[in-house]
């Protein structure tokens, strides 16, 4: 056992669970988690590109927020990805891993798609406009609703589930495209009704994003009351923490996870509307552009409290923009901007474990003495 | 080496957040010695063994092994130094053999030679007279059969310390004595032996020296031969207590429940209860006793709306109606809806009674956020539950919006019952409630339960302390592998009867899937 003796020293750290941390604590924390990351960001930047850190932070903030139109636009893209992530929150506050936002949406999308190109001449604008957001919310909620059935019966697998019901919109928003495409052949939809604007979503004052932007704000808040103060958000929160106490104070936990499910593809559904309608008057795969994933990230990353979930999506639709502004202003490939994003969110994450844990370093002292 | 003790800690401190779970411990074991490590739970003893065995490190203090100062950083330095611990809960792959799991991550060097393996294995298990099968797989044998695995698989690894960590909380009386004959065995051939318990009857009977732990700070070591059981409990809680639960008499018990061959399987189509019949009645505290995993748990759940029995009636008669309601395959929120006033304390608190993450205001909720007919929440109500239960029941907790998962595990209890209780219940089922409670917190319970027969409810009390049943219930349903193997009066019987009564059924069993289960249950 002598020969061990060198080899076997203390670590010099180890890992031990924190107590809850007091809130400003843990904000200072993630504050200084991104510190660091801009830092680290900054001499990664440098070294890379031999531009000066500083002015590719400005060239940063000068992309997300520069000029009206880009604050708009930063406006317009908050928006949507806000309104994914407050849809998929109540899937996952039930622990129901919904991966399938980015279907759903495409799925109320093209409900919207299908009504102004088929009855774009034929309806009055205002039953028109009724009858698109009834089809897109029962599209997102279908969509939804499918692999909520099979997991509420036969316990299969959400994940797996709601991702390939992704693929499957896809294909049929190719199909679809290519149907009705202009000219015909091409694969390409194009602006739908360019002349009559028949089933466009009315502009507030001039402002083509505005009423996106007004609508998803008042989703958040109807969302936040709905998950803290509702019934059904209660027996959403029990279901997800523990099926067996569900089970035993008498929820249908089958009827839970069809409503819940329901409700998370309907706002899905909405988000399409909001797309297809408000602002792209056109659909293409392309539509939901890998939202319904990034808004699982907005929605952990607030603790699926939507009006954290503000502060969280801004904080990513930033990070796109800015970093999307430096590619193109320093010259610099795409992946760039990838790659600060990724410094950045990484370091976010990352600080959630120093909330949980702190490191507790080899004394010297003892060192010392043996 | 005579004279150095096999193991020795000094000044060993953890601490978890703020709590302090080990503060500065000094032990010592010596070679051909069993030290009883006695505590309440909480109070550090499973932490100060997970140290020795490297799973957690300590934050000061130091380990010696003979005379030597060591660091454990892990289970395999551990193995290292010979040291080899038997945890609660076992830690085997249930689709291997016993032998297999024996040779499971060993890495001694050699080529893996199964049959070798198996033999070595049976050469310790006939050293120390185990009595086990090696080629069984380890999904067909009984807990304590499982529980040999795991000792042989120590022994097997070469490790001279051992650490047993409540080893006696599954087994029946018979197989305590059994294990303890082998323990006994094990420390005359020169190993050191530190078996944890909270059990004081069985470190007097087993035990050399004893040393006790009291919230985490190490009280003292006594010589079991100069101790007693008063003295002991002092050390463990600090204080003097009385251990008498009182028991009243019955008054004039009715029929409440009356459960009529009932039988159940469970989802792999297991047959669970069988032919299951007996009443509970008002003002009449009714225990079950039974290994842990005898049908406990589908019988209570069974009669509160969670398993769907096969066959069988569950009928409840209504005191203030006087109508009988038949609740089998009946939701528990039909059953509520009927009038039953149905109360249960499962064995999961924070995965079934209790949701862990949610804060004490909310737990109390669960029974009632149906209320009002409006689609919101109104969180009045549960908050002065809540702060009422807090107060009467001294539940330690620094608010109600304190979630449940923060409070030590007698605090989320009262929280528990405190809420079943609140409903006034007319029948009262509790599965475990002091489970994992410290003495006083266990009395807390007794004495609700106690106040609860009184007012004229019909408590149902599933435990595993055969001392505590016989204190505290009237009559005791002893069941065995699914079988109510008797009914006894709790004034009259003997520890050892019920011990009986409860291996009865394992005979029971065999011979009824011999026979295609003709002969009938007395």
């Amino acid at each position: 056992m002598k020969n061990n003796k060198a080899t076997a020293h203390e670590p010099l750290f180890h890992i031990a669970k924190r107590d809850a941390v007091v809130w400003w604590k843990a904000w200072l924390i993630r504050l200084l988690a991104l510190l660091a990351a801009l830092i680290f960001a900054g001499v990664v930047t440098f070294f890379l590109t031999k531009e000066n850190p500083l002015q590719i932070y400005a060239t940063m903030f000068d992309g997300a927020l520069g000029t009206a139109r880009r604050r708009w636009s930063l406006g317009q893209n908050l928006a949507m990805l806000l309104c994914i992530s407050l849809a998929v929150t109540p899937a996952f506050k039930m622990r129901f891993w919904n991966i399938g936002a980015e279907g759903q949406v495409l799925a109320g999308g093209l409900a919207t798609t299908a009504c102004m190109i088929l009855l774009g001449d034929k309806l009055p604008s205002s039953v028109l406009l009724l009858v698109m957001v009834v089809t897109s919310i029962l599209a997102g909620a279908i969509w939804a609703l499918i692999p909520a059935f099979f997991k509420a019966h036969w316990n299969t697998n959400e994940t797996l589930f709601t991702l390939m019901m992704n693929y499957i919109i896809m294909q049929l928003v190719s199909f679809f495209a290519y149907i009705w495409s202009v000219p015909k052949g091409s694969g390409q939809i194009g602006v739908i009704n360019r002349s009559t604007q028949a089933g466009w979503l009315p502009k507030i004052g001039g402002q083509s994003y505005l009423l996106n932007i007004i609508i998803v704000a008042i989703l958040t808040i109807l969302m936040y009351i709905y998950l803290k103060y509702s019934k059904h958000g209660y027996e959403i929160s029990v279901v997800g923490e523990s099926e067996n106490t569900a089970r035993y104070i008498g929820i249908n936990v089958k009827k839970v996870i069809l409503r819940t499910l329901f409700l998370s593809g309907a706002v899905c559904g909405v988000a399409g509307l909001l797309l297809v309608a408000g602002t792209d008057h056109t659909i293409t795969r392309d539509t939901a552009g890998g939202r319904g994933f990034t808004a699982i990230l907005v929605s952990w990353l607030a603790k699926f409290n939507p009006l954290f979930m503000v502060v969280t999506s801004f904080l990513i639709v930033f990070l796109q923009k800015g970093a999307t502004q430096i590619s193109t202003k320093f010259g610099l490939n795409d992946s760039f901007s990838d790659i600060i994003t990724g410094i950045i969110i990484f370091f976010i994450i990352g600080s959630e474990f120093f909330i949980q844990y702190t490191l507790k370093f080899r004394s010297f002292k003892k060192e010392a003495n043996a | 080496m005579t004279a150095q003790p096999a193991i020795e800690l000094r000044g060993i401190t953890k601490t978890f957040g703020h709590v302090v779970a080990n503060d500065n411990v000094n032990l010592e074991v010596n070679r051909g010695e069993i030290l009883s490590i006695l505590g309440e739970n909480g109070s550090g003893k499973t932490t100060l063994m997970n140290m020795i065995s490297g799973i957690y490190f300590p934050d000061h203090g130091s380990i010696f092994i003979d005379g030597q100062e060591v660091v454990i950083r892990s289970p395999k330095d551990a193995y290292r130094y010979r040291i080899g611990m038997v945890h609660q809960h076992f830690k085997l792959v249930d689709v291997f053999s016993a032998a297999e799991n024996i040779a499971l991550g060993l890495e001694d060097g050699e080529k893996f030679n199964l049959k070798k393996c198996a033999q070595r294995a049976q050469a310790i298990s006939e050293q120390y007279g185990f009595e086990i099968d090696l080629g069984k797989k380890i999904y067909e044998m009984s807990v304590s059969e499982k529980q040999t695995v795991e000792i042989i698989k120590v022994l097997y690894r070469g490790a001279d310390i051992l650490i047993l960590d409540e080893p006696t909380a599954v087994l029946t009386p018979q197989e305590t004595q059994k294990l303890f004959a082998v323990l006994r065995r094990m420390r005359d051939d020169g190993k050191a032996i530190i078996i944890i318990t909270h059990k004081l009857h069985e470190v007097l009977s087993l035990s050399d020296r004893v040393s006790v732990l009291c919230k985490g700070k190490y009280v003292g070591t006594v010589k079991t031969s100069e101790t007693n059981e008063n003295q002991l409990t002092e050390m463990m809680v600090g204080k003097k207590v009385t251990l008498n639960i009182g028991r009243s008499e019955p008054k004039d018990p009715q029929d409440r429940l009356v459960i009529k061959g009932l039988n159940c399987f469970n989802r792999a189509g297991v047959q669970i209860l069988h032919d299951v019949s007996f009443s509970a009645r008002s003002g009449e505290i009714l225990g079950i006793a039974g290994i842990a995993g005898s049908g406990q748990r589908e019988l209570l759940e069974a009669i509160a709306g969670l398993q769907h029995p096969a066959s069988g009636e569950i009928l409840y008669h209504n005191p203030k109606t006087g109508a009988i309601d038949n609740l089998r395959n009946k939701t528990p929120l039909q059953i509520r809806e009927l009038g039953v006033r149905l109360s249960f304390v499962p064995e999961d608190r924070l995965g079934m009674g209790l949701v862990g993450n949610m804060d004490i205001v909310d737990n109390m909720m669960l029974r009632s956020y149906r209320k009002g007919k409006t689609a919101f929440l109104s969180r009045k109500q549960p908050k002065d539950l809540a702060e009422s239960i807090i107060r009467q029941l001294e539940v330690v907790t620094p608010n109600a919006s304190t979630p449940v998962r923060q409070l030590s595990g007698g605090n989320v209890q009262k929280v528990l019952v405190g809420r079943e209780i609140s409903s006034s219940p007319t029948v009262l089922m509790a599965a475990y409630p002091v489970r994992g409670l410290d003495i006083n917190s266990s009395y807390i319970i007794y004495n609700l339960l106690n106040q609860q027969k009184e007012r004229g409810v019909a408590v149902i009390f599933v435990g595993e302390d055969l001392d505590v049943l016989l204190e505290l219930c009237d009559r005791i349903l002893v069941i065995g592998s699914g079988y109510i193997t008797g009914i006894v009066d709790a004034r009259t019987t003997t520890k050892e009867e019920i011990g009986l009564l409860m291996t009865k059924a394992v005979s029971h069993e065999t011979k009824g899937s011999e026979k295609g289960e003709t002969d009938e249950k007395q």
